[in-house]
């Protein structure tokens, strides 16, 4: 008996001792060039949200691959460590500090998921670690506290409700009532809480017949589509995405909503290569962010068409638009990067000198360039147009689209979104551009 | 029964010397230990043949206590104790009602209760900041607030020492009339009865204290990770928890700590070696643990001794 304890206490120190080898490899860090750039990545792979998140690590994954073909950043090569966003908070800010202290991760793009940003962003102040915020759209982050090494490298809430709550504006000034139906968690709440302070400033007196919120992830709305008739509101907003927004768009479909009222849907981008002629024409839609496949004019047009033909030529569809969001971090990181060896004569950037490249940096996207402000928000345009239809696409595209520059639609630095949509003049409408041909 | 205690201290030894080795690892034990002492609460109950499927409900009590107290009072002292209050005070307001209940439909109305807390923490939007949770504040202990690496350090002893009490209340408890009396509910419980022992509040004993370590193994969770979602009272964390239970084995208060342990190593290490499919990994582990070893990793070990 004494000899089984002492067996087995030698097998549980062998195995710790083992485990603490494997395991302690990473942490170090090379003064000089490191043999490989590590970039963690937190996305959805699981879940109802991984429509978004699994086409955006393919992109990751060609993009990292081009990249390493054609040298890596700065002559060292790029390797991705992805992370799954789907099982909660509390699993994923133990894998934060896994990449981080474990894997030796030198920076870090995190998460689609509100909730998951506002849990990471936090750390990488703890953890001193630069963490690009690379698609989730929640406008608390940066109005509630500085954070020094997180950047956003792209659009978020604020602009991406009021582009197309101006283009409604412009489109159809007239109308009197409407009705929302979001998913009911904190971007479904937020966006309709920017919708209402922005709406209720520029066009007083909307009566508004009906707010839903359907459970997220819900199958059935024929509830919602019956009131929706009954109600007959002029503008039926929905910022719903992914398998929500296709559900409810169908559903609404077969029952000829769409004949009655107008819709006004954000995120409809993600959603149209599935609905294909199931989407109606003349509606409002936009795509958090520029980058339409029929962007009229892009910066550099052949670049995007590199870009979606890397992706269709692998996968056979449209890249959405959190393929765009992950090609901007990238670019984000190379342009940072760049920028950083060069202030540094040719060294390997540290931690605190990675961050200091990002600040007021500016980078091109697949359709424009984005600059990163001084909060650490990036600046991306809007375009949002009527949904329709030509030979080019088995699927809805816009027309009349506005390009809405993101300065112009975005929380000046310092103050809160609602605050500042509460304080917009009806005259702001002045300001919209015309819209753009295409 | 002897050499419990002596696998308990080289099991304390062990996790000591893993988070001295690989510091990111303090806190996936850290968390670990956090669940075992929530998972105790599930094995009283499985000792009574009951099972919880809504056993998350008092994590997020004791999680919900933290985040919502810590801008007003960050010590961790205090808030330790209120959080474990206010899960047992709960425990005993609802436990009244279940303990009439057996089997399906006991694991049924707790999985109720657990799902309208989780609706109103989502859906109270304006107070609970709905699906995007809470950041719990910086906390203070005992007055002081330490570096970053010495509070990881804290908090890993805090759960560590509290494991260790709450796994040796339990190992008493276990043992004495009361403890023993669960095991007759799951047998036959008209013979408790009529050697006058009333059942039901024997079962509600073990239920309140269950509830008292779920707020507890709530309030550390929260301390950890500093941000607490309504996701901590959905089903799929009381699933969790029983999975917990059954891997590690109901036959000893150290159960739920190999259990915790292993599960979330294999959590971690999964979601590492293949991003995509750690779930798989995670059911296939479960799958083998049944049929190959009904005991739990504890069953496995004390197996082993006997041989």
């Amino acid at each position: 008996m004494t000899e089984a304890v002492t067996r087995r206490a030698a097998l549980l120190g062998a195995g710790a001792t083992a485990g603490s080898l494997l395991l302690a490899g990473g942490g170090a860090q090379a003064q000089g060039k490191p043999s490989e750039l590590r970039v963690g990545i937190t996305t959805f792979l699981s879940g109802s949200a991984s429509v978004f998140g699994v086409p955006a690590k393919q992109m990751a994954e060609l993009l990292f691959e081009e990249i390493n073909k054609a040298g890596g950043i700065g002559g060292v090569p790029v390797r991705p460590f992805f992370v799954d966003e789907a099982p909660g908070t509390d699993h994923l800010v133990g894998e934060f500090r896994r990449l981080v202290q474990n894997e030796g991760v030198q920076i870090v793009f995190a998460s689609i998921s509100s909730g998951s940003c506002l849990a990471c962003t936090p750390l990488s102040d703890e953890m001193k670690k630069t963490t690009l915020l690379w698609d989730c759209g929640t406008q608390r982050i940066f109005e509630e506290a500085p954070h020094p090494y997180a950047f956003r490298t792209q659009g978020y809430g604020t602009p991406e409700v009021l582009a197309p709550l101006l283009y409604l504006l412009k489109h159809k000034p007239d109308f009197r009532t409407l009705a929302v139906i979001n998913q009911d968690y904190a971007w479904g709440r937020d966006s309709w809480e920017l919708w209402k302070a922005g709406m209720d400033a520029m066009k007083p007196g909307v009566r508004v017949v009906a707010e839903m919120f359907p459970r997220f992830g819900a199958t059935d709305y024929s509830t919602e589509v019956t009131r929706l008739l009954a109600a007959r509101p002029d503008v039926i907003l929905s910022t719903s995405w992914g398998g929500d927004l296709v559900t409810l768009l169908r559903q609404s479909a077969e029952r000829r909503l769409f004949e009655r009222s107008t819709f006004v849907l954000p995120i409809a981008e993600a959603s149209m290569q599935i609905l294909g002629r199931t989407m109606q024409p003349g509606h409002i839609i936009g795509a958090r962010g520029d980058h339409w496949n029929n962007h009229p004019s892009p910066k550099d047009p052949a670049r995007l068409k590199r870009f979606v033909d890397l992706y269709r030529s692998k996968y056979n569809e449209y890249p959405i638009y959190p393929c765009h969001h992950m090609a901007q971090a990238i670019s984000a990181m190379q342009a940072a990067y760049a920028k950083a060896i060069a202030a540094k004569g040719g060294g390997w950037p540290n931690d605190q000198e990675l961050a200091n490249a990002f600040r007021g940096l500016t980078f091109d996207s697949p359709t424009s360039s984005i600059t990163l402000r001084e909060d650490g928000q990036g600046l991306e345009d809007q375009i949002v147009g009527l949904s329709s239809f030509n030979q080019q696409y088995p699927f809805a595209v816009p027309k009349d689209m506005i390009l809405f520059p993101a300065a112009m639609v975005s929380t000046p630095v310092g103050q809160k979104s609602v605050d500042w949509l509460k304080s917009l003049k009806p005259d702001f409408l002045n300001q919209v551009p015309a819209p753009i041909a295409g | 029964m002897k050499r419990e205690p002596l696998l308990a201290a080289l099991g304390a030894f062990a996790l000591i010397a893993c988070a001295w080795a690989v510091p990111w690892l303090k806190f996936i034990l850290t968390i670990a230990l956090a669940k075992g002492i929530a998972v105790l609460g599930i094995l009283l109950l499985l000792r009574a043949g009951q099972v919880s499927f809504g056993h998350s409900m008092f994590l997020a009590l004791g999680a919900y206590t933290v985040a919502f107290m810590a801008p007003t009072e960050p010590e961790v002292l205090l808030l330790l104790p209120a959080a474990a209050l206010v899960a047992t005070g709960f425990g005993l307001v609802i436990g009244l009602f279940l303990v009439r209940y057996r089997d399906i439909f006991f694991g049924m109305l707790n999985l109720a209760f657990a799902m309208v807390l989780y609706s109103l923490l989502e859906k109270l939007y304006a107070i609970t900041k709905g699906t995007d949770g809470i950041r719990v504040a910086g906390l203070t202990f005992a007055g002081t607030q330490p570096e970053r690496p010495v509070q990881e350090w804290v908090m890993f002893g805090i759960a560590l020492g509290l494991a260790i009490l709450f796994g040796l209340l339990v190992s008493v408890y276990l043992a004495s009339p009361m403890g023993r009396a669960l095991a007759g509910i799951k047998t036959r419980e008209t013979r408790l009865e009529f050697m006058g022992v009333p059942a039901r509040r024997v079962l509600l004993f073990a239920y309140v204290l269950s509830a008292l370590m779920g707020g507890v193994g709530g309030a550390l969770v929260a301390m950890t990770t500093r941000h607490v979602t309504p996701q901590i009272a959905y089903w799929t964390a009381s699933g969790e928890l029983v999975f917990i239970a059954i891997l590690g084995g109901a036959g000893s208060a150290l159960g739920p700590f190999l259990g915790a342990t292993a599960f979330e190593l294999v959590r971690v290490y999964a979601a590492a070696a293949v991003a995509e499919a750690w779930q798989m990994i995670l059911g296939a582990v479960l799958l083998v643990v049944i049929l190959f070893a009904p005991g739990g990793v504890w069953g496995l070990l004390s197996r082993r001794w006997r041989a």
